[in-house]
């Protein structure tokens, strides 16, 4: 019975253990690979390289 | 890489400088501490995925444009980022949250963002067409009176000049009109709510 004031709720025993996906870093690893931004007379222009 | 003796500030540089692996690294350093936060606020994890790519999205992009200043306040500047898109989320779908949630009651159980689901349309749609066929039941003159003043959405004034009564009578008519249905959806036992 004690120990059930000691558990945590698991909401917060969730958070301890979040973690984004393995492809959504994946995607912001190619994502960033992928974007180029250009600079021509102070202006800035971002590109996609796939 | 030793993550843990490179500073977050000579990663941001190694990016800056083209190597795409610090900003691995930065991720893989700060993704729990920046996933957990944005989830303890919006409790879905679809969500918090979203938010957390668009604020590493925002962060490319400021860093690739060179509008990042440098404090040696990585962290702080992303949550800061992460904070904000959890904001636009909840003004996106029109509420806040007001109660930081520790145990494992949900105050959006409770709240309702005033949207529609097509779930809660359905209801109202059969709630609508229930009270078509009840106002049915009224005497004509209430009948008349409750049509033209919810459905075609007339004042009293017009009412009175339409129906050739006055606009006490036109009042008197449509007090009965709502008093009679209530009865009615009393007679039968009827629920009309969502």
């Amino acid at each position: 019975m004690g120990k059930l004031y000691f558990k945590k709720s698991s909401k917060e025993e969730k958070i301890n253990h979040l973690h984004p996906k393995k492809e959504t870093v994946e995607f912001l690893l190619n994502y960033s690979k992928a974007l180029r931004v250009n600079e021509y007379k102070k202006m800035k222009f971002e590109t996609l390289l796939n | 890489m030793n993550n843990t003796k490179v500073t977050d500030a000579s990663l941001v540089r190694d990016y800056l400088d083209g190597n795409e692996n610090a900003l691995g690294a930065l991720i893989n350093r700060h993704q729990h501490r920046i996933y957990s936060f944005i989830f303890s606020k919006v409790y879905d994890r679809d969500i918090a995925e979203d938010i957390f790519q668009d604020t590493f999205i925002k962060v490319i992009r400021t860093l690739k444009r060179g509008k990042y200043n440098e404090e040696g306040k990585f962290l702080p500047w992303v949550m800061r980022i992460s904070h904000n898109l959890v904001i636009d989320h909840f003004r996106k779908n029109k509420r806040m949250p007001k109660f930081d949630n520790s145990g494992d009651f949900n105050i959006f159980s409770v709240l309702s963002d005033g949207d529609l689901n097509a779930e809660t349309q359905l209801i109202k749609d059969q709630i609508e067409s229930d009270v078509q066929e009840l106002i049915k039941e009224l005497p004509d003159d209430q009948l008349e009176v409750l049509t033209m003043r919810i459905y075609k959405d007339m004042s009293f004034k017009e009412i009175s000049e339409r129906t050739g009564v006055s606009i006490n009578t036109a009042l008197g008519r449509m007090r009965y009109a709502l008093i009679n249905l209530r009865k009615i959806i009393e007679k039968r036992n009827l629920i009309l709510t969502n």
